[in-house]
C-alpha cells in the first residue's frame, strides 16, 4: 500500500444557477498532486462553469471547495492566484505591446531594495529579467536572445509558451490550462503538449480543459468527464479508448461505476 | 488498480505515436525558439522603428531644425530658441496629461478647458477675493483634479467612450469657466499687485544668452518625472497594459478601473499645473485663452509617436512632438511663409505620424 494521497483540490457538490438554468448541479471534483487531469464534456455540459468556480471566476451558490483540505472561498481569480493557483487562459491574457519579462511579472512586479523600492516604487528590472530568462530556460523555451522582445512579435506557439511559463513559474498548487492547443497548428500543438509534460515533470498538478481528444489522451493521467452539470465519470486515460470516452461523454455508454483515483487516494 | 498517476506519469506505457502525427517525427522542433530571420531592408527598418517608437520624431526634429536653420536667418539665435521653448511649455505640460490618457487608449478633449477653468479659479480667488496665493493655487489644483476625476468616473463607471465623455465635459468646463469668470479677464497689473506668486513660472532665467522661464524647467521636470513613473514603476507598466489590452490586464490581476481613474485624476491635476504655468506665460488670466490647447496637445502626442489605439508610445516622444510643432511654426514664420501654411504643415505632420503608426502596428513576427 502506497502512502495516502489527498487531493490538492477537492470540490464537493458545487451548485451554480443562472436564473432557471442550472449550470452546475452538485458537481464534484478532485485533483491529486502531480497529476494531469483532463476535463472533457460536451458544449453546455457546464465544465467551464465548474473550472471557473475552482479559480474564482465564478462564485458557486452552494458547495464546498477544499484546497489542501482547507475550505476556501474565491471571489476573483486574483484570490485564487494568491493561493498558488495559476490559470492559462484560452486568450492567454498577455499584453502584446509589453515585453516577455514585463508580461511575466504583470501585476506582481518586483521592487528594488531600500529607499528606491519603498519610496520611489522603483522596479527591479534586472532581477525580473533574470528570473524570466531562468524560467524560460528551465522549460526549454530558450534560445531567446532578447527577453525584452515584445510579445506581439512572437508566434502563437511562442506566446503560449510564455503564458505557460508564467503560470508554471508562480503556481504553488496547480495550473489550470484552458484549451491550450486550440489556436495552434499541429506542430506548435506538439511543442505545447511537451511543455505541459515538462511542467508536470516538475511536480506540478495540471487541470487541462480540452476538446481535442488525441491531445487529452496523450498527456492526461485521468479524465474527468462532465455531463449535464455534474461529474459523470472519472476514467484512467490508459484504460479506456477514445471512442468509449466520447460515448460516455455524450451519454451513449454507461459510465464505469467507480471513480478512478490514484493508488492510496483518500478524500478529505 | 495499479498506480499510473505518479508525479511524473512514471510507469505508464509510452503511447504510440498517432498516425496523423507520424509526419511530425522528423520535423523541426524549434518552433518555440526565438531567432531573427533574414529580413528585407524595409522590414528591418519597420522592426527598428517598431521597437523604438520615438526614433521617427527624433529624426524629424533634427532634420527640421537643420532645414529651418539653413533657410531662415534668425532661426539659430538664442532669442528664437528660447522663444520656441517658451511657446512649447504649456502645450508640453498638457501633452504629459494627454499622453497618459492616450496610452490607456483614451483621449481627452477637455485638457485645455480644465486648464483655463483652474487658472480662472486661481486668479479670481487670489486677486478678486484676496485669498493668499498659495491657497488659491492649491484650490486650483483641486479643481483640476476634480475635473479629471469626473472624466475618469464617467469613463470607468458609466463605461462611456472617453471621446464622448470629454467632448461633453469640454463644453461643461468651458461654460463653468465663463460663468465663474463672468467672462472677465484678470489684468496683469492686478495680479502683480495682489498675487505675484501666480506669475512665478513666467520668471526668466538667463543661461548663456538663452532666456529660459521657470515654466520651461517645470515642463522638463514633469517630463522627467512621468518618464520615470511610466517606465520604472508598476503603475506605469499597468497604464501601458490597460491601454494595450484591458481584458488581459484585468486577468493578470491589474485593477483596470483604478488605473484608468488614476490616469484621469492625475491628468486633471497636470492641467491645473499647466494653468499656473500659463498665468506666468501669458501674464493675465483670460477665460477665452488656449481654446486651441485641447487639439494642440493631441497633436504633440500623435506627432510624438504615441498610438491612438493605446499601449504604445513614449512620453519623451510627446516632448519631441511639441518641439517639432514649435520648430515648424517658428521656422515657417521666420522664412516669411504665411501663417496659414503653418497650420497646413502641422496637419500634414499629424497625418504622416498616424500613417507611420499604422504601418508599424502591422509589424510581422
Amino acid at each position: 500500500m502506497a502512502e495516502t494521497l489527498t487531493p490538492v483540490l477537492q470540490a464537493n457538490k458545487l451548485v451554480k444557477r443562472y436564473g432557471r438554468v442550472t449550470a452546475m448541479d452538485h458537481a464534484d471534483f478532485e485533483l491529486y498532486p502531480g497529476e494531469i487531469l483532463a476535463v472533457i464534456g460536451d458544449n453546455g455540459a457546464g465544465k467551464s462553469t465548474m473550472v471557473k468556480s475552482l479559480c474564482g471566476a465564478v462564485v458557486p451558490d452552494d458547495g464546498q471547495i477544499l484546497l489542501d483540505g482547507q475550505p476556501v472561498h474565491f471571489t476573483t481569480p486574483i484570490d485564487a492566484r494568491d493561493k498558488g493557483i495559476e490559470i492559462v487562459y484560452q486568450n492567454l491574457a498577455l499584453s502584446p505591446a509589453l515585453s516577455i519579462a514585463d508580461n511575466l511579472f504583470l501585476g506582481r512586479e518586483l521592487f528594488r531594495g531600500g529607499l528606491l523600492g519603498k519610496t520611489f516604487r522603483m522596479l527591479d528590472k534586472k532581477r525580473m529579467k533574470a528570473f524570466a530568462r531562468d524560467k524560460l530556460t528551465e522549460l526549454g523555451l530558450l534560445t531567446i536572445q532578447n527577453i525584452d522582445q515584445l510579445v506581439e512579435t512572437l508566434s502563437g506557439g511562442q506566446r503560449q509558451g510564455v503564458a505557460v511559463a508564467r503560470a508554471a513559474a508562480f503556481a504553488t498548487k496547480f495550473v489550470i490550462m484552458d484549451e491550450p492547443t486550440a489556436a495552434l497548428g499541429v506542430k506548435e500543438s506538439r511543442r505545447v503538449l511537451d511543455l505541459i509534460k515538462d511542467v508536470q515533470a516538475r511536480g506540478m498538478a495540471i487541470v487541462l480543459i480540452s476538446h481535442n481528444m488525441p491531445h487529452v489522451f496523450e498527456v492526461a493521467d485521468r479524465i474527468h468527464i462532465h455531463r449535464l452539470g455534474k461529474r459523470h465519470a472519472v476514467v484512467r486515460a490508459d484504460e479506456i479508448s477514445m471512442s468509449d470516452a466520447v460515448a460516455i461523454m455524450t451519454g451513449a455508454l454507461e459510465p464505469p461505476a467507480e471513480i478512478a483515483r490514484p493508488e492510496g487516494a483518500t478524500l478529505h | 488498480m495499479t498506480d499510473q498517476s505518479g508525479p511524473n506519469g512514471e510507469g505508464r506505457p509510452k503511447r504510440e505515436m498517432q498516425d496523423f502525427e507520424k509526419v511530425l517525427d522528423q520535423s523541426a522542433t524549434d518552433v518555440a525558439s526565438f531567432h531573427n530571420r533574414d529580413r528585407t531592408l524595409v522590414a528591418s527598418v519597420q522592426h527598428i522603428l517598431h521597437a523604438n517608437p520615438t526614433l521617427v520624431p527624433v529624426i524629424v526634429l533634427i532634420v527640421s531644425v537643420l532645414v529651418f536653420g539653413a533657410i531662415a536667418n534668425n532661426f539659430f539665435t538664442p532669442f528664437n530658441i528660447s522663444l520656441i521653448i517658451q511657446q512649447v511649455t504649456i502645450i508640453g505640460i498638457l501633452g504629459v496629461a494627454q499622453t497618459l490618457i492616450i496610452l490607456t487608449a483614451g483621449i481627452d478633449l477637455s485638457v485645455a478647458a480644465i486648464m483655463v477653468l483652474s487658472s480662472v479659479v486661481m486668479g479670481k480667488l487670489a486677486v478678486n477675493f484676496g485669498i493668499p496665493a498659495p491657497i488659491a493655487i492649491i484650490i486650483g489644483f483641486a479643481v483640476g483634479a476634480l475635473c479629471g476625476a469626473i472624466n475618469g468616473l464617467l469613463v470607468t463607471r458609466l463605461r462611456l467612450p472617453p471621446f464622448i465623455v470629454t467632448l461633453g465635459t469640454w463644453s461643461i468646463f468651458f461654460a463653468l469657466n465663463l460663468w465663474y469668470s463672468e467672462s472677465q479677464s484678470i489684468r496683469s497689473q492686478d495680479i502683480d499687485a495682489t498675487a505675484p506668486m501666480l506669475k512665478w513660472f513666467g520668471e526668466r532665467i538667463d543661461i548663456l544668452g538663452f532666456q529660459f522661464t521657470t515654466g520651461s524647467f517645470l515642463m522638463l521636470f514633469l517630463f522627467a518625472l512621468f518618464w520615470y513613473l511610466l517606465n520604472w514603476t508598476p503603475w506605469g507598466r499597468h497604464v501601458y497594459a490597460v491601454g494595450d489590452d484591458a481584458e488581459a490586464a484585468g486577468l493578470s490581476g491589474i485593477r483596470v478601473n483604478r488605473v484608468l481613474t488614476s490616469v484621469y485624476v492625475i491628468g486633471g491635476f497636470l492641467c491645473a499645473i499647466a494653468a499656473w504655468a500659463a498665468i506666468g506665460r501669458v501674464g493675465s488670466v483670460s477665460p477665452q485663452s488656449f481654446q486651441e490647447g485641447n487639439l494642440d496637445s493631441i497633436t504633440a502626442v500623435v506627432i510624438g509617436g504615441c498610438s491612438l489605439f493605446g499601449g504604445r508610445g513614449s512620453i519623451i516622444g510627446t516632448l519631441i512632438g511639441a518641439l517639432i510643432v514649435g520648430v515648424f511654426r517658428s521656422g515657417l514664420n521666420l522664412s516669411g511663409v504665411d501663417v496659414l501654411w503653418q497650420d497646413f504643415a502641422v496637419g500634414l505632420l499629424i497625418i504622416i505620424a498616424v500613417a507611420i503608426d499604422q504601418w508599424l502596428r502591422k509589424v510581422s513576427a
